[in-house]
C-alpha cells in the first residue's frame, strides 16, 4: 500500500452515471489486476473504494459508477484536481491459477472494470478470454470496444434486452473456469452455474478503512469471516462457502 | 525554549508520548507496522477482545455521516487464547512500547476471567475494560449505562490483576460522571472516555436501515465537541487519570483534549481515513505545544479549568 497524490487528467463519460477517470500518479504500488485504491475526498470522512481498471507506469485509469453525491462530486471534479489515493489495495486476480486453456470473464456493470485489466494482462499471456458483460440496459453499455481489443470474444447481455449474463453463460459451456466481478447476486449465481468448476470471484463491500484494521468488510468464507479489502476482495472459489 | 517534553504517566505507567491508537482502529498491530515504525507511539490499544472467537455483526456494518461514520463491527476478534497465543508475541516484534489490551465482555465473570489470563502478560502494560460497545447486545444488559453494574466490573475485574484497569465509557447516558464516580469507588485506576454514540442510517432508495445491525456506533470529528466536554466533567468529578477519546483528529485536537483534563489522548476513526496520522500527530507534538508555550506536555492536562 502506498499513499500518495493523484492527479485527474480527464473524465470520459462513458453510459448513464458511469465514467472514465484518467490520473497521473505514482503507481508502483499496484501489482495485479483486481486490486483497487481509496480515493480520499475532501469534505467526505470515508475514502472511496475504487477498482482498478488499468494502470502503467505513471497512470491510472478507474471506472467509476456515479452511486451518490461523493461520487458525483467525484465525477465532475475538473482536470487538475489532485486526489489522496491509497493505492495497491487488496489481492487481486492470481493470473498463475487461471486456467491457461481459456477463461471465461463474467462482468455485471461497474464490476467489469478490474475485468479489463485482466483481460489486457491475459492477452499479453496469449491466454484465450471470452468476456461476457452484463449491464441493466441498453444505455448502460459501455468498454465493449476497449475488451473487444483485448478478448477472443465479447458477449452481452442487457436485462431489457436478452437477459443477465448467467442465461448467456449457460448455452455458452465449453469453458470451466471463470473470473468474476460484480454484484452480490450476479457473483452468486455464477458460482451456482454447474459447469463452471473453477475460478476466481471479486467481492464488493461497504469499508471503513480499505487496509484491513477496521473488520468493517468481513464476511464468512472457508476458515471463518474473512475481510474483503485485505484478504480479497479477490478470492478463489474454494474459500466461498455458499451453497449450490 | 529548549525540546518540549513529550512524556506523559497513565496510573504509574510512563509513555514517551501521550498519542495512542484506539481500540478497534488499529487491530493488533500488524496493517500499521507494515506502514511505519510503531515506536514512533506512546502506546497502542488493541481491538477489543472476548473470551471466545467472535465473529461479529452480518455486513453491511459501515455507513458515512457528515464529518464521521457508523460501525457496527461487534467485536470481530479471534478469542483470548487466541490473541495471547498468536498476537502478543508479534506484537512483541512490531512494537516494544506499553501495549493497552483492551478487553470485552458479555458477563461480569468473562471480564474478569479475560483479566486473569492478561495479567500473566508482560507487555500489557494497562487494561481497558469496554463496557461500552453500543454493537454487542448480552442479554439486554449494558454494563457501562448502569453505575451499579460499572461498579460491578470495576470490581471483578480489579480483584483479579495488579496491573492498572481503565474503565472505558460509554457516552450514551444522562450523566457520565456518575458512572466515573461508580467505577472509581470500586477501585478503577483510571478511565477512557468516550466510546461510540448510538446512531443509525437510513438508505433512501430501499427505506431500510443501512446497518444490518440497524444501529452503530458514531465516531469521527463530528463527536469531538462531545467527548471534549464529558471528559471536562469527568475531569472535575474524580481524581482518575484520563485518557480522552472521541473525534480527535490533528495534534491541536490532542493539545485541546488534554486542556480539558486528558492525560493521554486516543486517535481512533481518523486512522482510518488517515493510516499515518498518529505518526504525523506525533511529529507535529512538539511545534503546537511551543506554539502554545508548554514546555512538558504534561502540564497541559486539566490546565483549562479554573
Amino acid at each position: 500500500m502506498k499513499q500518495s497524490a493523484f492527479t485527474l487528467e480527464r473524465v470520459r463519460p462513458l453510459a448513464a452515471d458511469t465514467v472514465e477517470l484518467r490520473f497521473s500518479g505514482d503507481t508502483s504500488a499496484i501489482t495485479a489486476p483486481g486490486q483497487f485504491v481509496n480515493l480520499a475526498l475532501p469534505g467526505r470522512f470515508l475514502r472511496r473504494p475504487v477498482s482498478v481498471c488499468d494502470w502503467t507506469p505513471g497512470h491510472l485509469t478507474l471506472l467509476l459508477r456515479i452511486a451518490g453525491a461523493g461520487t458525483r462530486e467525484l465525477a465532475d471534479s475538473p482536470p487538475g484536481t489532485v486526489f489522496d489515493v491509497l493505492s495497491g489495495l487488496g489481492n487481486g486476480f492470481t493470473l498463475s491459477g487461471i486456467d491457461p486453456e481459456g477463461v471465461i470473464l463474467a462482468g455485471g456493470g461497474i464490476g467489469i472494470a478490474p475485468l479489463y485489466g485482466l483481460a489486457k494482462a491475459l492477452s499479453r499471456r496469449g491466454i484465450p478470454a471470452v468476456a461476457a458483460l452484463g449491464f441493466r440496459s441498453r444505455a448502460d453499455v459501455f468498454y465493449l470496444d476497449e475488451f473487444r481489443a483485448v478478448c477472443d470474444t465479447v458477449l452481452v447481455a442487457t436485462e431489457d434486452e436478452n437477459g443477465l449474463v448467467t442465461d448467456m453463460l449457460r448455452q455458452y459451456d465449453s469453458r470451466r473456469y471463470v473470473c468474476c466481478c460484480g454484484p452480490l447476486p450476479m457473483l452468486r449465481a455464477v458460482y451456482g452455474l454447474p459447469h463452471l468448476t473453477g475460478g476466481q470471484y471479486s467481492f464488493e463491500a461497504r469499508m471503513g478503512c480499505g487496509f484491513g484494521a477496521c473488520m468493517g468488510c468481513s464476511m464468512p468464507f472457508r476458515g471463518g469471516w474473512r475481510r474483503i479489502c485485505k484478504d480479497g476482495p479477490v478470492f478463489a472459489r474454494e474459500d466461498i462457502v455458499w451453497e449450490t | 525554549m529548549g525540546d518540549v517534553n513529550l512524556s506523559v504517566t497513565l496510573a504509574g505507567v510512563a509513555l514517551k508520548n501521550p498519542v495512542i491508537p484506539a481500540s478497534g482502529t488499529f487491530g493488533y498491530g500488524r496493517e500499521y507496522a507494515a506502514l511505519y515504525d510503531l515506536n514512533i507511539l506512546g502506546a497502542f490499544s488493541w481491538k477489543g477482545t472476548t473470551a471466545q472467537p467472535c465473529d461479529g455483526n452480518p455486513p453491511p456494518r459501515i455507513a458515512e455521516t457528515p464529518a464521521g461514520m457508523l460501525n457496527a463491527i461487534g467485536l470481530q476478534n479471534p478469542g483470548i487464547d487466541a490473541v495471547i497465543r498468536e498476537e502478543v508475541p508479534n506484537i512483541a516484534r512490531i512494537f516494544q512500547g506499553p501495549v493497552i489490551a483492551n478487553v470485552g465482555g458479555f458477563t461480569v465473570e468473562e471480564y474478569a476471567e479475560n483479566c486473569r489470563k492478561l495479567d500473566a502478560v508482560e507487555q500489557c502494560k494497562i487494561l481497558e475494560i469496554n463496557i461500552s460497545c453500543p454493537n454487542v447486545h448480552a442479554g439486554g444488559r449494558n454494563f457501562g449505562t448502569d453505575a451499579k453494574a460499572a461498579a460491578e466490573v470495576t470490581a471483578a475485574v480489579r480483584r483479579v490483576t495488579r496491573k492498572p484497569v481503565f474503565m472505558k465509557l460509554t457516552p450514551n447516558v444522562s450523566d457520565i460522571a456518575e458512572i466515573a464516580r461508580a467505577c472509581a469507588d470500586a477501585g478503577a485506576d483510571g478511565l477512557c472516555l468516550i466510546n461510540t454514540l448510538l446512531g443509525m442510517r437510513i438508505d433512501l432508495k430501499t427505506r431500510r436501515p443501512v446497518l444490518a445491525n440497524r444501529t452503530g456506533g458514531l465516531s469521527g470529528p463530528t463527536i469531538f465537541p462531545v467527548a471534549l466536554r464529558m471528559v471536562w466533567d469527568v475531569y472535575e468529578a474524580v481524581r482518575l487519570p484520563i485518557i480522552g477519546c472521541g473525534g480527535v483528529a490533528s495534534a491541536e485536537d490532542v493539545a485541546e483534549m488534554m486542556l480539558a483534563g486528558a492525560s493521554a489522548v486516543e486517535i481512533g476513526a481518523a486512522n482510518l481515513r488517515d493510516p499515518y496520522l498518529c505518526k504525523r500527530i506525533v511529529e507535529e507534538l512538539p511545534e503546537v505545544c511551543k506554539r502554545l508555550g508548554a514546555e512538558r506536555i504534561a502540564d497541559m492536562t486539566g490546565a483549562a479549568h479554573e
